[in-house]
Order: structure tokens, then C-alpha cells, then sequence
């Protein structure tokens, strides 16, 4: 009776997309796991069911219809595009037992190069507008900034890298942040290494897959990294304002502008927000009440590069998001072999909106 | 009757039935040396269960026991949210193991988490594929590396010989258990300075008492006091 109320609910919402020019779309509930453990490693392998087909090797249960709705759009190379599907995705809830290892989505994704700000917005509109009049809280973020204030660091391209590496491990990038700015020790292994005369001395033979070359290579960049000037205190306490932001859009907007005077790397990606809120003003949302986290979707998968946002039940904090959402463009340029293409998207629980409205 | 587990053979058993010994419980395998029963004296109402280690966290989890000796590290890979199923009575101060994470002494260059995420990192730039290790605890291992925010690795499956899986270039790194790490060095490996992933000892658990019946209930009281935990 549940399932049947959820999978009514899921085909208004899909047939609501659909009224917007969204193609409905359909993918396997069985994919191949090479793509998804390839672009996640093992983040996706424990929260994934896998299982074994002679014939086609590892497969898995779509843990979301992100990946193969833009493998079918690459092959049909349709501009702008916009699709929607709803069915099951399956999760494994290792962690948190009491959440559901099955559950439905309906999706609303977006592939336009044109005016991406304006696209942001159409995708926020368009599932804020499926979701009705149910109490909620959107929390908003732009992962596109801070990936921006990272490529603007003064300082080595190795380091830029090692941090653009890490911006989805928010722990990590601060433990490196901490390191490339002197505010932590040396790892006393590492000095050592540094300061012997022949680091290979007593190391044992050469074994298994990673040659010697490699460790001479990494050897010569923990050298050239000793050489570096710590990043600068003035642009550490810039990144923690960016990361720490929790405010409205309007006056994060503002505040950015202000650290963009001081970081202009960031100048193009507050340009492109500034954008973004225009155009939801557009959409009829009011931006002085929506709120920006700078760190807003960070802990997610490695995925959303720009534009994220989520919908919350105003009254029920332990409860999963009822939407989330963002642009990632850069998934379509892993997916197309190089060939990228901007895109946005969001999906919907019918069943915590069924709930919140109690419905069931 | 209250079911103990204990392991069914080897060093483990021994160490148990000694343990249980000193504390006036006698724990001894009935019938001859093969057959998988026991039998318990100095206390009346438990019954001794015959169990391989690996098993014996999922033989706690469905209730069919109620006590079990196995090792902490087992609990933990096997069972989520192992809290909220079993309990620690006691840690027997015997088995202990450590699960560490252990690369070729030959990479000078790695000796922190964070040298093996950025070996990790150049790795699948020069090789295509990510950084493998091999394990048989994928879910401690995997929880451990989420935690210290390390990438581009991959869990291989490795049910025994792991050390020798680096040197068959089926994986780059391992994540075992270890007591003296003679064996590691043996094949050319070394412990991660901050790899401790968790220090196992074999540990007597019992389930959630809810489920219990009030003889089992004060058979585990009697029991208690003979142990002194």
C-alpha cells in the first residue's frame, strides 16, 4: 500500500517534469560497476550492492540514475536536453540501519551549455515547484567557489592540486591546508627523509607494481614542497571565511565580494552566483531568506562541482533531505572521455514527501 | 541454558579453555578430539558451543549464543553497529593482534597516511588503476581510510597469504592483522606509523540480556562472580 502510494506519487512527479519539456527516460536497475567504481573507488563499493555476472563481469544495483542518464545523453548528443525518470535506487546503510536500503527517485536533469546560471535556477525552480506546499528548508551552496579560491592560492601547482583533490574531504583539505601553511610540524618521517644523504639506504629490495622511479619522483616533490613558502596566513583566513560562510544568499553575495577584493580568483564564480540569484529571483524565490553554507555539499560524493542545494523537513532534522540537487559538469567530462557538458539536476523522495504530508 | 561459544581448534581454544580454567570453570571437548562437542563443569546451565572465530560474531548477532570468545577484530568488521548487538564482559588479555596497514619497505617515500594518499594519487595518474589493498576487512579498513580521508584506493579481497600479495603484484599495500609483524618484514613490508587500525585481543561477549530468560539470566550472574568481571 506504501509502495503503491510512493509509486503514484513518483509519477506525478515525473509526469510534472515532463510537463517542462523533460524527456521521460528510462535505465537499467542493473549497471555495470567498472564506471561507478572507477569514478567513486570504494566510497561507492561500501554503500553499493554489488554482485558478480559471468557474462558481464561486476555489476551493480543503480545506487542513483545520475551515471547512466548522462551515458545516454553523451551518446545522443541532444542540446539542451532535459530528462526525467523515476524508480529505485538501492543503497546499503551500513551505518544507519534505520535508513531505507531502497527507495524511490524521480529526477529533473538539465544539460545546457548556454546560460548555466539560468539553468541552476530552472532546476531549483522546477523541483522546489514539485514539492508544493510542504514545510521546508532549502540549503543552498556552491562548491564552484571554493574549487575557485583553491586554483587562485598563491602557491605551487602540486599543492592547488593536492587541495582541488581533496575539497569532498573536507578533514583531509584541512590537514593539508594545515600543512602547506606551516600551522603543522613536518612529519618527523618526513624530515628525515628529506635530510638523508641517501634516502634509498637499508630500504629493502624493490617490490610489487610501484617502481622506484615513482618513489624518486615523490621524493623529488616532497623536496620541491620542503622548498615551497608557506601559504600565506592572510590566505588561509580567507579560505576559512569561505568555508565557514552561513548566511543568506543576499549577504554571502556581499561578503564575497568583499573577500574577492583580496582572492580575485573567485571574482568569475561570485559573478556566476550573483547570476544565479538573479535568476531565481526570477523564479519567484526570495533570495534574502534562502539560506548559503559555504561547505554545503562537500561530505557528498565526489560529484557536484558548482551549484548544490537541498530541501529539508522544517520540523524533523533526523530525517534524510526530501530533495538535493546540483551541477556536475565535471562528471560529464569524466563520463565523455574529455568531452564535457554542462549539466544540472536534482531528485525527489516521493516517499519523505508523502510522509511530510502525511500522506502515509 | 546459556550457550558459549568458543573457538574450535588451535592457540585460540587453548588460550579460552585456560582462561575459563583459572576461574574454576572447566571448559574441555567431549568425545574424541574431532568431534566439535564440549562440555562445561563448575557451574551448572551453560552449554559449551564449538564454533570457528569468524563465525561466532554472527552466531551472537542471530542469538543462537549468548556468550562468545572471538576477537575484537572480528565483532567489529562483521557486525554493524556492533554496540547496539554485543557487549564486551571481558578482555582476556590473550590473541592480541593488530590491524595495520603495511606497504614495501622499499617506499621510502611513505610512512603517514597522508604519504599513502598521495602515492595513491600519482599511482593511478602513471598506472590508470587506483592503489590496491588487499584485506579480508573490508569494512573496518574501508571506515578507517573514509575517516582519514584518503582517495584513489582500492579494497582487493584477500582471504589468506596477504603478505604475499604485493610481492604477486595482485596489490600494492596491505591491511592485516599482525602480532609481532615478523611475518610482514619477512616479505618485505612495513607498518603505516599511524595505520593502527584497531588492536584486537580475543574478548568474551555477550548479547543484549533483554532476550534473555531469568534462568540465563541468573546463570550469567553466577557466572560473573566466578569470573570476576
Amino acid at each position: 500500500m506504501t509502495l503503491a502510494a510512493t509509486l503514484t506519487e513518483a509519477d506525478r512527479l515525473r509526469d510534472f517534469f515532463a510537463a517542462r519539456d523533460a524527456v521521460v527516460v528510462q535505465t537499467d536497475v542493473l549497471q555495470s560497476a567498472d564506471t561507478l567504481l572507477d569514478l567513486y573507488g570504494e566510497d561507492i563499493r561500501g554503500r553499493s550492492y554489488l554482485t558478480a555476472d559471468p557474462i558481464r563481469g561486476e555489476m551493480v544495483l543503480r545506487p542513483d540514475f545520475t551515471v547512466p542518464v548522462v551515458q545516454m545523453h553523451m551518446q545522443s548528443h541532444a542540446d539542451p536536453a532535459r530528462y526525467t525518470y523515476a524508480g529505485k535506487v538501492f543503497r546499503k546503510q551500513d551505518s544507519d540501519p534505520d535508513r531505507a536500503n531502497e527507495f524511490v527517485q524521480v529526477g529533473y536533469e538539465v544539460f545546457d551549455g548556454v546560460n548555466p546560471a539560468l539553468a541552476d535556477a530552472e532546476v531549483f525552480a522546477a523541483i522546489r515547484d514539485a514539492l508544493g506546499d510542504v514545510p521546508l528548508r532549502a540549503a543552498t551552496g556552491d562548491i564552484g567557489i571554493l574549487m575557485a579560491a583553491v586554483s587562485g592560492l598563491r602557491t605551487s601547482q602540486a599543492r592547488k592540486d593536492a587541495l582541488a583533490r581533496h575539497i569532498w574531504r573536507p578533514r583531509r583539505f584541512r590537514n593539508l591546508l594545515d600543512r602547506f601553511g606551516g600551522r603543522t610540524a613536518v612529519p618527523p618521517s618526513r624530515a628525515a627523509l628529506l635530510a638523508a644523504s641517501d634516502p634509498f639506504a637499508g630500504a629493502g629490495a624493490d617490490m610489487g607494481k610501484r617502481s622506484r622511479l615513482e618513489v624518486e619522483r615523490r621524493i623529488e616533490a616532497l623536496r620541491a614542497d620542503a622548498a615551497t613558502a608557506p601559504i600565506s596566513g592572510e590566505e588561509l583566513a580567507l579560505l576559512d571565511t569561505l568555508t565557514g560562510l552561513r548566511e543568506t544568499s543576499d549577504h554571502v553575495l556581499s561578503q564575497l565580494r568583499d573577500i574577492a577584493v583580496d582572492m580575485p580568483a573567485i571574482g568569475p564564480a561570485v559573478t556566476r552566483l550573483n547570476a544565479r540569484l538573479d535568476a531565481l529571483e526570477d523564479y519567484g524565490v526570495d533570495v534574502s531568506k534562502l539560506e548559503f553554507e559555504g561547505s554545503y555539499g562537500r561530505t557528498s560524493l565526489e560529484y557536484y562541482d558548482g551549484f548544490v542545494f537541498g530541501f529539508y523537513a522544517a520540523d524533523d532534522p533526523t530525517l534524510p533531505p526530501v530533495a538535493t540537487g546540483g551541477r556536475y559538469d565535471a562528471l560529464t567530462a569524466r563520463l565523455g572521455e574529455g568531452v564535457a557538458v554542462p549539466a544540472v539536476g536534482g531528485v525527489i523522495r516521493p516517499d519523505l514527501l508523502l510522509q511530510l504530508r502525511g500522506d502515509i | 541454558m546459556l550457550k558459549l561459544g568458543v573457538p574450535s581448534k588451535g592457540r585460540l581454544m587453548e588460550k579460552t579453555f585456560q582462561w575459563f580454567g583459572q576461574r574454576g570453570v572447566t571448559l574441555r571437548k567431549s568425545g574424541s578430539d574431532r568431534e566439535y562437542a564440549g562440555a562445561v563443569d563448575g557451574i551448572d546451565g551453560v552449554e559449551l558451543v564449538l564454533l570457528s572465530a569468524g563465525e561466532i560474531p554472527r552466531e551472537l548477532a542471530a542469538g543462537r549464543i549468548q556468550m562468545g570468545v572471538t576477537g575484537s577484530d572480528l565483532v567489529r568488521e562483521k557486525l554493524v553497529n556492533w554496540e547496539k548487538s554485543v557487549r564486551e564482559v571481558a578482555l582476556m588479555g590473550f590473541g592480541g593482534a593488530d590491524l595495520i596497514i603495511a606497504v614495501p619497505q622499499a617506499w621510502v617515500d611513505v610512512d603517514t597516511l597522508d604519504d599513502l594518499d598521495a602515492a595513491a594519487a600519482a599511482f593511478r595518474a602513471v598506472h590508470g588503476h587506483r592503489l590496491r589493498i588487499a584485506t579480508k576487512y573490508h569494512r573496518l579498513v574501508r571506515e578507517f581510510l573514509k575517516q582519514a580521508g584518503v582517495a584513489d584506493y582500492a579494497l582487493i579481497d584477500s582471504q589468506g597469504a596477504t603478505e604475499g600479495t604485493v610481492k604477486n603484484e595482485t596489490a600494492e599495500a596491505i591491511a592485516d592483522i599482525t602480532s609481532t609483524g615478523e611475518t610482514l618484514r619477512a616479505n618485505g613490508l612495513k607498518i603505516l606509523s599511524d595505520g593502527m587500525i584497531h588492536a584486537s585481543q580475543a574478548t568474551l561477549f555477550r548479547t543484549s540480556r533483554r532476550d534473555w530468560t531469568m534462568q540465563q539470566r541468573a546463570t550469567f550472574k553466577t557466572l560473573e562472580q566466578l569470573l570476576g568481571t
